[in-house]
């Protein structure tokens, strides 16, 4: 989710489409991510280079690229379509790629990013979601048993103070800055003019850049990315609600999708004569008549149209305003007796 | 919520001895009746009990006509018409122990429909002992209620069936795609309509009491599988191991389509046909054998069927060759993984037990009984707790609006999870599950109703932000004439002593 908008906050839509990026290099596919942008970047009139979003300055890595699948975007990413996502309280008529269709077996990676405060996650620049809201919410998924385990990564600043307010079972969380600590931001791009990442995604993606979907890496190195040397801020992870040891949980787990699968050793048995199979052969095709697009755009008529009478309409409330007060001043000035001239 | 901690399941039974099998210690004479209680306990507080109601009996004249046919087979057939078809119930036939009709060193047989022929053993209790045994592979066992109820089981608990098997659901959607990564060399044919006419129709026609289903399928072009196969040069084939198949699944997945089904649960059914340059390909088990279906699948998200085309004989031969699918072969291998993604498998039987193959429809009317059974608990467990989790919900914030049909919906669930309990305690399956599904609907529209968001915690300092600023201003003139007409009220009570 990136809770931006503005030319200016380039750097959240960088930071999300590079996780989004990773995660697809690792096998999740498009029907198992939800993302939410504002996706005013790659179209924006500043934007020197259309049609892309870089995330290294000199202009190394477009990951805006062609096959970015946007589910919510623009004015659609609000606090409340957030957490209908979450709880899964969408209308019905709201197309599957728009849901959170997990069970009791899903893993679910959750990135935010943003501007944020001390306990609340500015969104869109007109609302807030707060912490007590979020925690909320992940107690309803877990009330539905919609995770298994929650991974929960913020970017923003003062990020710590999302999680503290977490409740349910089996949420481990990472935050890119402690309260009171701002997160900074790493590169500025002199052709682009804005700077394109923040810094703790920026190292959190050169480590993913190392994972690859059979690797064994867990989350205690996930933990030790960006210390304050690099970072200036100081990143912070909650792992109390978690029930597994961070030791044992690997990076795959949450950014990766590695299935449990069997073999299948036995086939069952089926009576080809009992089933009344008969094949049926192609028929040939049969001529028909070449086919041709309907008439969309009357073109004929539009051209030999005749414009259209204007419909009068009375003078509107500004001429009739502007004429009351110069009557009035005219009178106030003259006296009331000119009145019967002007009648 | 009324809704009962404890539910007990029912089970009516009819156990009856042919003649020359009833056991010399009975406590009573033929027929009597008989009552056995059973508790499971999945964890803490949730807990089942299984109550089996035994009637004792001798055989009707027209039974033992029926069991003096020739295989264990023909008796069943024929003492099918003969039986108490109501779901959930089973008939138990006892069979001499010198019987011929159970071959050598088998006991107990297990028919296609709702009855086993079991083998005499002697004393009642041995017979009892091996007639439990009957009982709980036909309707339900610990491991199967463990299963259904299994989001309250923790995971290290379970058995490899308990988390294969499919969540309950109203509806599944099966796709069965056809993957042809080398078009140019094969020109791949298959008849998937006729197949499923033919072949998963008649399952699918006995499984749509548990649920509807629906079925499509696609042919996709120039889908690769996402590992490279090793060449093993002493099978001139090419190998997928075990380790790698996982790894398989995610670049199909993506190409193929399922955001636009509906919002059942999909089941995905796939037969790859190998590039020419990498045929013939096998799939390799742990012990490094080729698999003889060729075949693998993922519990919950389907199966994978590799099928290979045989070389062509002539090296000259034009390509693309033309391919025509058995479906026969694969169909058998698809439905065998559809059997065991709803849990339903053969593997941990006793050696003395003989299971008849159910043929084309798919599954034994005992295997849709345990998939009632098991789903029944499942809805019941699951609409107490999105019920309970409301209640909890709507206590916590109080201001939400409760719309009349929310309201009705919990009001419809409670009744329905209420009829269903009872209906299990008299050990009418059938109408039980019909009852558990409608409760799981009406608690499913209340929980996920789209009106109940609670987007309304006001942190207190927020609510001071806002309301100071507009009342403090209005409050000064106010608060300051009232402590003037105090102050002058005070004076005027004073000024009559003062003036003379």
């Amino acid at each position: 989710v990136c809770t931006s908008r503005f030319w200016f906050n380039y750097r959240h839509v960088a930071n999300t489409l590079s996780v989004y990026r990773s995660v697809k290099r690792l096998g999740i596919p498009d029907s198992h991510i939800v993302l939410m942008l504002a996706d005013d970047m790659a179209c924006n009139p500043r934007n020197p280079k259309p049609a892309t979003v870089f995330s290294h300055k000199n202009m190394e890595l477009n990951v805006y690229g062609d096959d970015v699948e946007v589910d919510y975007r623009s004015y659609e990413v609000t606090v409340e379509n957030f957490l209908r996502v979450l709880t899964g309280r969408i209308p019905p008529s709201t197309p599957r790629s728009k849901r959170l269709l997990s069970d009791d077996r899903s893993n679910i990676l959750i990135y935010m990013t943003g501007h944020g405060g001390n306990g609340f996650l500015k969104f869109q620049d007109s609302e807030e979601i707060t912490n007590v809201e979020l925690a909320d919410a992940f107690e309803q998924m877990w009330q539905k048993r919609r995770y298994n385990e929650l991974l929960f990564i913020i970017d923003t600043c003062q990020g710590a103070s999302m999680y503290e307010r977490f409740y349910s079972p089996n949420i481990m969380a990472l935050a890119s800055s402690q309260v009171g600590e701002d997160s900074l931001s790493h590169q500025p791009d002199l052709g682009i003019g804005v700077h394109l990442m923040d810094r703790y995604t920026f190292y959190v993606l050169e480590f993913l850049e190392e994972i690859h979907p059979a690797s064994q890496t867990n989350m205690n190195d996930l933990f030790q990315v960006c210390p304050k040397s690099l970072c200036v801020s100081t990143p912070g992870h909650r792992t109390d609600l978690f029930q597994r040891d961070p030791q044992n949980v690997l990076i795959t787990d949450f950014f990766g999708s590695v299935r449990k699968v069997e073999i299948t050793t036995e086939a069952i048995s089926l009576d080809r004569d009992l089933a009344g199979f008969e094949r049926e052969f192609p028929e040939d095709e049969l001529a028909t008549e070449p086919l041709k697009y309907a008439e969309q755009l009357p073109v004929a008529q539009i051209i030999h149209q005749k414009p259209k009478q204007k419909d009068w309409h009375p003078p509107g409330g500004f001429i009739l305003g502007l004429w009351a007060l110069i009557i009035m001043v005219f009178f106030k000035t003259y006296g009331i007796k000119h009145m019967k001239h002007v009648f | 919520c009324s809704c009962p901690r404890q539910v007990r399941l029912v089970v009516p039974i009819a156990v009856a001895f042919s003649p020359g099998s009833v056991p010399a210690d009975l406590p009573r004479p033929l027929p009597f009746r008989d009552e056995q209680e059973m508790e499971i306990t999945v964890n803490l507080r949730t807990s089942v009990t299984s109550h089996y109601e035994v009637v004792y009996r001798g055989t009707t004249a027209q039974e033992e006509a029926a069991l003096a046919a020739a295989t264990a087979r023909e008796a069943d057939a024929a003492l099918h018409p003969l039986q108490d078809v109501s779901m959930g119930s089973l008939t138990m036939y006892v069979v001499p122990e010198t019987s011929s009709l159970l071959p050598q060193g088998i006991s107990v047989y297990v028919g296609k429909h709702r009855s086993a022929l079991v083998r005499a053993g002697g004393s009642l209790a041995a017979l009892q002992a091996r007639l439990q045994q009957v009982t709980q592979l036909m309707s339900f066992t610990a491991t199967s209620m463990a299963a259904a109820l299994s989001d309250r089981v923790p995971d290290g608990r379970l058995s490899p069936d308990a988390r294969r098997s499919l969540k309950s659901s109203l509806g599944y959607e099966i796709t069965f795609s056809l993957l042809n990564p080398d078009p140019k060399s094969h020109a791949v044919d298959w008849d998937i309509e006729g197949a499923v006419n033919c072949y998963v129709k008649p399952v699918l026609d006995k499984l749509s009491l548990l649920a509807n289903f629906s079925v499509d399928s696609q042919i996709l072009y120039y889908a690769v599988l996402g590992v490279t196969p090793r060449y093993d040069k002493e099978s001139s084939s090419f190998l997928l191991s075990t380790h790698s198949l996982p790894h398989v699944i995610n670049p199909v997945e993506a190409r193929l389509g399922s955001s636009a089904a509906s919002l059942y649960p999909v089941l995905n059914f796939l037969l790859y046909v190998p590039e020419r340059s990498h045929s013939p390909l096998y799939i390799q088990d742990k012990d490094g054998a080729p698999v003889s279906t060729n075949a693998f699948h993922s519990p919950r998200w389907g199966g994978i069927m590799v099928y290979n085309v045989e070389a062509s004989a002539s090296p000259q031969a034009s390509l693309p060759l033309h391919v025509d699918v058995d479906m026969a072969r694969v169909m058998e291998v698809f439905l065998a993984q559809l059997r065991l993604l709803f849990g339903l498998s053969r593997d941990e039987l006793p050696a003395e037990f003989l299971l008849e193959s159910p043929g084309n429809e798919g599954l034994a009317d005992w295997e849709l009984d345990h998939l009632l059974w098991a789903h029944t608990v499942e809805n019941i467990a699951t609409v107490s707790t999105t019920l309970t989790s409301l209640a909890q919900l709507l206590d916590k914030i109080g201001n939400i609006v409760i719309k009349d049909d929310v309201a009705s919906e919990v009001y419809r669930a409670v009744a329905s999870v209420q009829s269903a309990v009872a209906q299990l305690g008299k050990g009418h399956l059938h109408l039980a599950f019909q009852a558990s599904k409608e409760a799981v609907t009406s608690s499913e529209r209340a929980f996920f109703d789209p009106s109940l968001l609670h987007l309304l915690y006001f942190p207190d300092d927020q609510k001071f932000a806002i309301y100071i600023p507009l009342f403090l201003p209005m409050a000064v003139p106010i608060l300051l004439s009232l402590a003037k007409i105090v102050r002058e009220t005070r004076q005027r009570k004073k000024e009559p002593t003062k003036m003379d």
